[in-house]
């Protein structure tokens, strides 16, 4: 019996307030397994699990690890248990070496420490499994990918037996994705329970022996990997039929709406974010964008938002329906809005840029109309008929219209920011992470959005996350590379491994 | 300038530099841990209220008052008052998480307007303006070192004619860089200054690191306070905000020193040098200064001499926002209360 029982949840339930986050959920976890913990958004998949690390503590229910029952009030009872957790945002003290994350919180026999045995413990585990970690870096300066690593890293060291991962592949391209993979199926040799939460099907279904899901904060079911597939995952998941085939329309008669040419961008530190790009975009097609987070997508929007100080030499040329070119660089944010150029950015808080948290839909309808008019006074009615309009065509969930956007769900708010940007009938309209952090059902309600633009004959330029997503839905698919423009590609037949590459490798330069 | 002139100046500015270095040190640990608390000056006014009213009702009820008793007793009163301080402060922004720049900014007024409030109170005991004195603690506190503090003419007068406050702030600048660096209390308490939802996730008891730091560093700004009346007024009040302006330069020493204990041991003697300025620097100096900037008169120099402590801060802000070195920028949670269920 080598799959014994590590974990047994018993009719956990936890509150938020009012809303229910886990109800009555009941599981259990193996050692040499991994489990996959399947659920939308909002299911309460990580709620769940923060209650097994100590970062919430159960309201009912009871739990049992290794047999015996246990009460986990603190992270730290949870590390005496063997239960180690990775968040999907890392828990890590930026200007802290590796080796100093990872003692950090540990009690040890003396006060102090020594930092050179640790680094030396460290280097000892990292051979065992493989990992490529310095213990003398900064965390600064390493890339997600190695701060994940070090984040299971850390939590091997605390000699962890119950380890649990929190959308692991999220910021990973797939090779690195591979990598981390093959380091789990190592791990489950190993005899370690493992626990992996994710949206993800096709990662479910590559690693996981066992799936559980949950729906709206209830134990819906658990299934076995093997006789698991995409459609029955997704059912139980969202609890009715969906298509999962993203649609894809031919792009008609497209014209040229948008001409980049040498653009360079460089950043407050002096680094080259965009270094000399140039494409084209045209109308009636979606544009995707790919590469690792950080690569200058997000310079490269605000650059034609002119948002950023563009290097001279630079040019963004603007070419209107009746085949009319207007120049971008130096004009100013807002003229270039009145052209009809859209940027909806979905940044990693979701709020920061593009709306305000405090203020309600109306309030901030009229963040980018506020000057229609030529009372002195704010006329609310527009502003307030375009977010009911929004509210009910895109079915945002809110108790009311002036709710303060920040208390809707993740969801709901990027409705909110796509919708306003759609409703001023953009001519190029531009996303980025405009489904970050959405579950399945409430991503294809964007993507379809996005569809019915492209087939208005808006010209979309779409930055995402997920590969998978971007060759379904795009026309072409621009791969940016440290700054650099590493091929355009026709989405229809390029392959992920292809794009994963110029993701991270210069293709047409250095190798 | 002779040397005596000299000697006298750093000794000048080593006795202002103590009282800021308190104010400073005390402050380094309290933002490590994520509190920005502006109620530095407050806190070294009520450890200095503190210390002079226990060692004046010592000294009014005794006929003969033993200095050490008075000094150590002096003490405990500035400690345990700057431990309120530290308490109020700690239970508004950890436990009620109320803003913390209100709460600080508050807390010294309030302990400005109690401490000159009983100030006055204690000068009218006494009989009147400039009668109040409690000159045998305070002669305990300035005591120096016997032998040493004469056998070595000039360099027994540079280090070692100070009381033993003025040692006990630099030790304790060393013990707060070692116990920051070197000890796990002071990892994680960096950690909790950092990010303190990694470090409750780590296991870290947040609010108790929060509370405990702020605390003991309100009691070394309180030993500041404490400082300044018996030694740096020699046991008098004094009702002139004196004290508050001193508080705020041990703020901006912080930022001075980028949160190191360490630098605030010669960041503290730099600034009670540059203060003292206006008083040191040779006559002859100042008139041809005044005569390049077109000055009336000579001692209209002298208030922009008095800038130079502040014009040093800002001129090493800049190279500091210059350099950009994560390590020396603040704790990167400084100001932000921490709320665990927070979603």
């Amino acid at each position: 019996m080598n799959e014994s029982i590590a974990v047994r949840m018993d009719g956990i339930t936890k509150r938020f307030g009012s809303v229910i986050a886990n109800d009555r959920v009941s599981m259990d976890i193996r050692y040499s397994e991994i489990l996959s913990i399947l659920g939308e958004n909002g299911s309460g998949k990580t709620t769940l699990m923060n209650m097994l690390a100590g970062i919430y503590y159960p309201d009912e229910g009871f739990l049992y690890v290794n047999g015996k029952e246990v009460t986990i009030t603190s992270p730290h009872d949870a590390f005496e248990l063997g239960i180690g957790m990775i968040h999907q945002h890392f828990k890590l003290i930026d200007v802290f070496t590796a080796a100093e994350n990872i003692i950090l919180g540990m009690k040890g026999e003396k006060r102090t420490y020594n930092i050179d045995e640790v680094n030396q413990k460290v280097k000892e585990i990292c051979d065992r499994y493989g990992f490529d970690i310095d213990p003398k870096m900064k965390v600064y300066e390493m890339s997600v990918a190695q701060k994940q690593t070090l984040e299971i890293v850390k939590i091997l060291y605390r000699g962890a037996n119950i380890l649990i991962l929190d959308e692991p592949t999220a910021v990973l391209t797939p090779q690195e994705t591979e990598k981390l993979f093959n380091i789990l199926r190592q791990m489950r040799k190993d005899g370690k329970a493992i626990v992996l939460i994710t949206h993800k099907l096709n990662e479910v279904l590559e690693l996981s022996d066992r799936v559980t899901i949950l729906r709206k904060g209830q134990y819906i079911t658990t299934i076995p990997t093997p006789v698991a597939n995409e459609q029955i995952l997704t059912e139980a998941m969202v609890g009715e039929k969906v298509t999962l085939d993203i649609e894809r329309p031919d792009p008609v008669n497209p014209q040229k709406r948008l001409s980049v040419k040498h653009l360079t961008v460089v950043n407050q530190e002096r680094i080259k974010a965009l270094d000399d790009v140039s494409f084209d975009v045209y109308s009636g097609e979606i544009l995707g964008v790919a590469g690792i987070s950080g690569c200058g997508q997000k310079e490269l929007l605000e650059a034609i938002a002119g948002l950023q100080n563009i290097e001279s030499g630079g040019s963004v040329e603007y070419y209107d329906k009746d085949g009319n070119t207007k120049e971008l660089v130096g004009v100013s944010p807002r003229e270039i809005r009145n052209y009809g150029v859209h940027l909806s950015f979905v940044p990693e808080d979701r709020l920061g840029m593009g709306l305000v948290g405090s203020m309600g839909m109306t309030e901030n309808m009229m963040l980018k109309d506020y000057d229609k008019g030529r009372s002195p006074f704010l006329n609310r009615s527009e502003s307030s008929k375009l977010a009911d309009e929004i509210k009910s065509e895109l079915d945002v969930v809110t108790p009311s219209i002036d709710t303060p956007v920040r208390k809707l769900s993740g969801g709901n708010v990027q409705k909110v920011l796509v919708g306003r940007e759609i409703a001023a009938e953009p001519a190029i309209l531009m996303t980025a992470y405009a489904v970050r952090g959405l579950d399945i059902n409430k991503s294809y309600t964007i993507y379809n959005l996005l569809n019915e633009q492209k087939k208005k004959g808006v010209a979309v330029i779409y930055v995402g996350e997920d590969l998978d997503v971007l060759m379904a839905l795009s026309d072409r698919i621009l791969v940016l590379c440290a700054g650099h423009v590493n091929g355009v590609l026709d989405a229809r037949t390029a392959s992920k491994e292809e794009i994963g590459l110029r993701m991270t490798n210069l293709v047409k330069e250095e190798a | 300038m002779t040397l005596t002139t000299f000697i006298a100046w750093i000794c000048a500015a080593i006795t202002f530099g103590t009282i800021i270095m308190f104010g400073s040190v005390g402050e380094i640990l309290t933002e490590k841990s994520g509190n920005l608390n502006l109620g530095v000056p407050g806190i070294m006014y009520l450890g200095a209220i503190a210390s002079l009213a226990g060692a004046f009702f010592y000294e009014n009820g005794n006929p003969a008052p033993v200095p050490w008793v008075g000094a150590f007793i002096s003490l405990v009163c500035a400690l345990v008052a700057s431990l309120l301080g530290g308490l109020i402060y700690s239970f508004l922004t950890v436990t009620l998480r109320a803003n913390q720049n209100v709460t600080g900014l508050t807390l010294t007024i309030f302990g400005g307007g109690v401490a000159n409030f009983f100030g006055g109170s204690l000068v009218k005991l006494s009989g009147g303006v400039g009668q109040i004195s409690v000159g045998t603690t305070s002669s305990a506190v300035r005591a120096q070192i016997p032998f040493l503090s004469t056998a070595l003419g000039p360099i027994s007068t540079l280090l070692f004619s100070y009381g033993f406050l003025a040692y006990l702030a630099v030790v304790i600048a060393l013990i707060a860089h070692w116990v920051l660096n070197k000890t796990r209390v002071g990892l994680n308490l960096r950690a909790v200054g950092e990010n303190p939802a990694t470090a409750d996730a780590a296991g870290i008891n947040v609010t108790k690191y929060k509370y405990v730091t702020t605390c003991i560093g309100a009691m070394i700004e309180g030993l500041g306070g404490m400082y300044y009346v018996m030694d740096y007024v020699k046991g008098t009040w004094d009702a002139g905000g004196g004290l508050e302006a001193l508080g705020w330069l041990a703020v901006a020493l912080v930022i001075f020193t980028s949160w190191k204990p360490k630098n605030a041991i010669w960041g503290a003697y730099l600034f009670g040098f540059c203060y003292w300025i206006y008083l040191y620097i040779p006559s002859s100096l100042s008139a041809a200064l005044a005569k390049m900037l077109g000055a009336a008169n000579v001692t209209h120099m002298q208030n922009l001499y008095r800038m130079i402590p502040y014009i040093v801060t800002i001129i090493v802000l800049i190279i500091v926002s210059k350099r950009k070195r994560r390590e020396n920028q603040n704790p990167a949670s400084l100001g932000i209360s921490y709320f665990r269920e927070e979603r």
